[in-house]
């Protein structure tokens, strides 16, 4: 008995401490960077709002952000027909909303009907509305459901990952929810309290219900630094997209809180104006609309000196416009543009520049000097700025800094064409590169350099047309990732964007709380939500 | 003058000839990238900024920029204020309602929408100096309002007082009256007005950093600096962010010295 | 009578004209009618253009004002775009933790200015000058965010930083405008006829100056309420300041021009406060037989 003794305290404790994992794994903590816009998960268009959809959201189809491989979740299985035209889900069986209300097909119906509905002014829908026409979708008995579009839809499956399921019956409308948390209470200007949902289907590997947190409190907080002051003094459980400062801080005090989850989907990224109409003067049209002028500043730019300093070395140079933590998509054949002053320079006189007293010239002698705006009140990117006008004046080019509020950036960006360069961050939260077709597309009017064309104006910008309408007609994915490895071969040769560097993913958490698995797509640290729980909850909860 | 309002002239006067003569050409923007944010030592007696820049030679082109524009711009609005609020307090009836309603609008309207749209005006490659330029001259025009309530308040009440009445009986009146009577007695607070904006304009070019509308790099000014110290974190373990600030109070306090109620008394 | 009816009209017209005109300064201000899904690849041309036409109601800033003030009538001041919210909701949500970090900051930096200048012009100590304007120099060189940050860092409330904002400013006012009272020829009188120090401060140093540290008062709402800008920016303190912060950078009109209308008011309400007990000062010196 007593040589077992160790055995059955172990068991007992392991069943306990499973019990325990069910009921109360602690309250995590962290922030929001604004006040959620909209509960409604279909009307999301902001982060905060992105954020209680991510955590409150029952999906039939999820990409796992670790793997980045799409899992079912509502739905068993799918299969997409009819060249994406359709799409076929077996649904999961005796599942419940957060109020007790059964889900069924009826469900799906409604979620996709609303969603397609245009007097509601979806944007999830845009992703699906192809073309103009009726969305069909049929029930049929044992779970399963249908959704016929009347165009092909390309990457059909990842667009449901945004696609969070409501309830067609429930008294509760919008409020009964499928994921793992459900809205508690909202305090404006404060925060949002998020409860476990007692219906959240998801149970683990020994049948435990998930999630293991009992609730989720999200403060919202606007300044970064008092962000990372809070986390230190132990109010916040975990902290995002940390910028490399930050980081290296609370390393030197915490180094087993911090992580560096490798290089984020985000470009830092510098673009030309290169509109015909654009208020410029002409030689300064001429020098963006130039291939090799763009490539020069690629050349001149030192990439490794951007990660080093005003990153402090948590970034990689960007090799073009898929970053390598894109597993599938990314082109592995492509490689930064390395640091070297002196090819830039041949580049440039191949173009008719020369030097004249330490300027750089044109051939009708006006001196090279255009400005870069850029977001004002962001400190990375006035860093950056400092380093690329010291760069570019290495090789005789002025370059104007111009921090302007990020409204002033849209005016000129989109209305006025009243600028030079621009100097800007990218966030991607897409893998699949169709979510990003419109900026490659020459019609579009999100084709930043130059939107809105109504034929191709150069032979290049043809050839992407053409790849990217290509890829998004054929469902053979290996076929899709030759057109966009092309796409991304072209974007590097002609520059029309500069890549300069990836940010890496960096965020902290507290050594309490277990289960935590960083990942490169957002969100990075609580993508699993449903599996985290507190160990000091657990202690504290064994000692009562 | 007492012998501290001499010191403080003095020291003043240093810190302009330091600032005008010390860290010319490209010393104050030159990037030492292998000496990144290093402490003091001899070759940086103040140590180097995130980007390897001299933080002594910053801090001398910052107090050139600062020391010219924003007594520059505390005059300006202290004249305005004068000027403004004087003849309103003077004149009263209905030039004075007036006065007082633009003075609460001026206080009231969100004028950063001005200046984002200012900024938007100015053609891309405006020079640095030029922008800076350009925003002190806006804080000037637009910071006499609460002086100038102020300023009001005093010319009422000297145009109502004996001295005044005594001088209108012996003859004296308009802008005679309003400058040799008036005018000396609102000498405390236009003295107050350029003590307090000086420094308050200096913070304020520090804000409107925040959205593109101060100094541009590689420009330093002292508001641009005042910008590190938002990171409060870093503060412990770099103290010598706070030379800008000690630039500032000997700055504030020379100005404090040299305006005291002595001399007010005195005029 | 007629003084409060003169001062009641022209509070109506400058909070009018107030709105009109912060509406107007954000209408044509540059990136308006525009917004982030601008820049949005996800969303079609179509959603992007539906965006735009939000915005239409707006083109025309009179008759937007006109529209406005008549839902205001209703305390209806709209939908905030940038928090998607009725602004009347935001307004008095947000509202009491202003007036509490304003009500502290004022009444604290106005009784340590004025205490410190009265003191410091009745003694007349060096020291208690120099120490005082020593605080007043350091509150007046270190940014106001960062004064705040420290409060936070500290767990003071923020309060303490918009008191340090206003006290430099009535201190240096209230000194000089005491000192320049303490100088006039009646105090030589009254100190010569016997008069005791107390009753030289009250009758003949601070009586004369009540118009001007009335004014004082109003000043220092103002100054509390530009210093609560950018403490609430940057301590996320949920109050006016920050809700007005947002909704100049997001061209937010309804939301600007609900709070510049509620601005003005607060400025408006100061200012004829101290307009106010300025003309009984100057009714009751009549009646007392002095001009």
């Amino acid at each position: 008995m007593l040589t077992r003794l160790p055995a059955i305290l172990a068991l007992t404790l392991t069943l306990f401490v499973d019990a325990l994992l069910a009921a109360d794994g602690g309250t995590l903590r962290f922030c929001l960077r604004a006040d959620p816009k909209t509960f409604d998960p279909l009307l999301v268009e902001d982060e905060p709002s992105g954020v209680i959809r991510y955590l409150t959201g029952g999906y039939l189809i999820r990409r796992n952000r670790l793997t980045q491989e799409l899992e079912g979740e509502l739905a068993t299985r799918w299969q997409i027909a009819e060249q994406g035209r359709r799409i076929d889900f077996q649904l999961r069986p005796n599942l419940k909303f957060s109020d007790g209300t059964p889900f069924s097909c009826d469900d799906v119906a409604f979620t996709i009907k609303r969603m397609m509905d245009p007097s509601l002014h979806s944007t999830v829908a845009d992703s699906f509305r192809t073309v103009p026409g009726q969305v069909d979708v049929a029930c049929s008995g044992a779970g399963s459901v249908t959704i016929r579009f009347p165009a092909p839809v390309s990457a059909l499956a990842d667009q449901f990952d945004q696609v969070a399921i409501q309830s067609a019956h429930s008294p509760q409308k919008l409020a009964a929810v499928m994921g793992p948390f459900l809205l508690h209470e909202y305090k404006p200007g404060s925060y949002v309290s998020l409860e476990a949902n007692p219906y959240y289907w998801k149970t683990d590997s020994k049948g435990h219900r998930m999630p293991y947190l009992h609730s989720i409190r999200l403060d919202i907080q606007q300044n970064r630094d008092l962000e990372v002051i809070r986390f230190r003094r132990g109010e916040l459980d975990l902290v995002e997209h940390l910028d490399g400062e930050a980081y290296e801080r609370l390393a030197a005090e915490m180094p087993r809180a911090v992580v560096d989850a490798g290089p984020s989907l985000d470009w830092e990224i510098i673009v030309f104006n290169q509109v015909a109409k654009a208020p410029l003067p002409a030689y300064k049209l001429h020098w963006f609309r130039s291939t090799a002028f763009r490539r020069a500043i690629s050349e001149a730019i030192n990439r490794e000196d951007l990660c080093r300093i005003v990153f402090r070395g948590h970034a990689q140079p960007a090799s073009g416009p898929v970053s390598a933590s894109n597993h599938f998509w990314h082109n592995a054949a492509l490689k930064p543009d390395p640091h070297s002053p002196a090819e830039a320079l041949q580049r440039l006189e191949k173009d008719g520049f020369h030097r004249t007293g330490g300027n750089l010239v044109d051939r009708e002698g006006n001196r090279v000097e255009f400005s870069l705006i850029t977001n004002a009140g962001s400190k990375t990117h006035e860093r950056m700025l400092s380093l690329i006008q010291q760069d570019l004046a290495q090789i005789g080019i002025h370059v104007n800094a111009v921090p302007l509020d990020y409204s002033s950036i849209l005016e000129r960006f989109s209305r006025s064409f009243n600028y030079e360069g621009a100097l800007m961050s990218i966030t991607n939260v897409d893998l699949d590169p169709n979510g990003q077709k419109d900026v490659w597309l020459s019609s579009a009017d999100v084709h930043q350099w130059n939107p809105n064309q109504k034929s191709p104006e150069t032979e290049w910008e043809a050839r992407v047309d053409k790849l990217i309408v290509a890829q998004t007609e054929t469902l053979d994915r290996g076929k899709r990732k030759v057109y966009f490895d092309e796409v991304q071969q072209i974007v590097v040769d002609q520059a029309p964007m500069i890549f300069l560097v990836n940010p890496n993913s960096l965020g902290a958490f507290s050594l309490n709380l277990k289960n935590v698995s960083p990942a490169a797509l957002r969100p990075q640290l609580y993508w699993n939500a449903d599996r985290l729980y507190f160990s000091g909850a657990l202690v504290a909860a064994a000692q009562n | 003058m007492t012998k501290l309002q001499k010191a403080a002239a003095g020291v003043f006067l240093l810190l302009a000839l330091l600032s005008l003569l010390g860290a010319r050409g490209d010393s104050a923007s030159a990037q030492n990238r292998e000496a990144i944010a290093v402490s003091p030592s001899a070759k940086f007696p103040l140590g180097t900024d995130d980007l390897g820049r001299d933080r002594l030679a910053r801090l001398i082109e910052g107090t050139r920029v600062s020391i010219l524009l924003a007594p520059a711009a505390a005059l300006l609005s202290t004249l305005l204020a004068a000027a403004i609020g004087g003849i309103a307090g003077y004149r009263g009836g209905r030039i004075d309602r007036i006065v007082v309603t633009v003075a609460d609008l001026f206080l009231s309207l969100p004028w950063l929408l001005l200046l984002l749209a200012v900024r938007a005006l100015l053609p891309l490659n405006t020079s640095p100096m030029a922008s800076v330029l350009l925003t002190f001259l806006l804080l000037g025009c637009l910071g006499w309002a609460n002086p100038g309530r102020l300023v009001r308040a005093a010319a009422r009440t000297a145009a109502n007082s004996d001295y005044v009445l005594h001088a209108r009986a012996c003859g004296v009146s308009g802008w005679r009256l309003f400058w040799r009577m008036l005018v000396p007695n609102l000498f405390p607070i236009l003295l107050a007005q350029f003590w307090i904006a000086v420094p308050v304009y200096v913070l304020s070019e520090a804000n409107l950093g925040l959205l593109g509308l101060g100094v541009s790099e590689p420009l330093a000014s002292l508001g641009s600096l005042l910008r590190e110290l938002a990171n409060y974190d870093a503060l412990s373990q770099n103290p010598v962010v706070f030379a800008p600030v000690a630039v500032l109070v000997i700055l504030a306090g020379c100005l404090h010295l040299l305006v005291s109620r002595e001399k007010a008394l005195s005029c | 009578m007629q003084v409060l009816l003169q001062q009641v009209r022209r509070a109506l017209l400058t909070i009018l004209l107030g709105g009109f005109l912060g509406a107007t300064l954000l209408r044509f201000s540059p990136g308006w009618g525009l917004d982030e899904r601008e820049l949005d690849p996800h969303l079609s041309s179509e959603s992007r253009q539906a965006a735009r036409a939000e915005y239409e109601s707006e083109r025309n800033v009179l008759i937007y004002y006109a529209h406005y003030l008549k839902a205001a009538l209703s305390l209806d001041l709209g939908i905030s775009r940038s928090f998607n919210r009725p602004v009347t909701g935001l307004l008095r949500e947000r509202l009491p933790e202003t007036t509490r970090s304003l009500a502290f900051g004022v009444t604290v930096g106005l009784l340590a200015g004025l205490v410190l200048a009265i003191a410091n012009a009745y003694a007349g100590w060096r020291l208690l000058d120099l120490a005082a304007s020593a605080l007043a120099g350091l509150s007046l060189s270190i940014p106001a965010g960062l004064i705040a940050l420290g409060c936070f860092w500290l767990r003071a409330p923020v309060s303490w930083a918009i008191a340090l904002a206003v006290f430099p400013h009535i201190y240096r006012y209230a000194g000089n405008i005491l000192g320049k009272a303490y100088g006039t020829g009646h105090v030589f009188a009254a100190r010569a006829g016997g008069q005791s120090e107390p009753r030289i401060l009250a009758a003949h140093v601070l009586w004369p100056a009540t118009p001007e540290l009335f004014a004082l008062a109003a000043v220092a709402v103002s100054v509390a309420f530009g210093a609560a800008v950018p403490i609430e920016v940057i301590c996320d303190a949920p109050g006016i300041g920050q809700m007005a912060w947002k909704a100049a950078l997001a061209r937010d009109l309804p939301l600007l021009t609900g709070v510049t209308l509620l601005i003005t008011v607060m400025t408006v309400t100061a200012t004829s406060v101290a307009d106010l007990a300025l003309s009984f000062a100057r009714t009751s010196e009549r009646r007392r037989g002095r001009p």
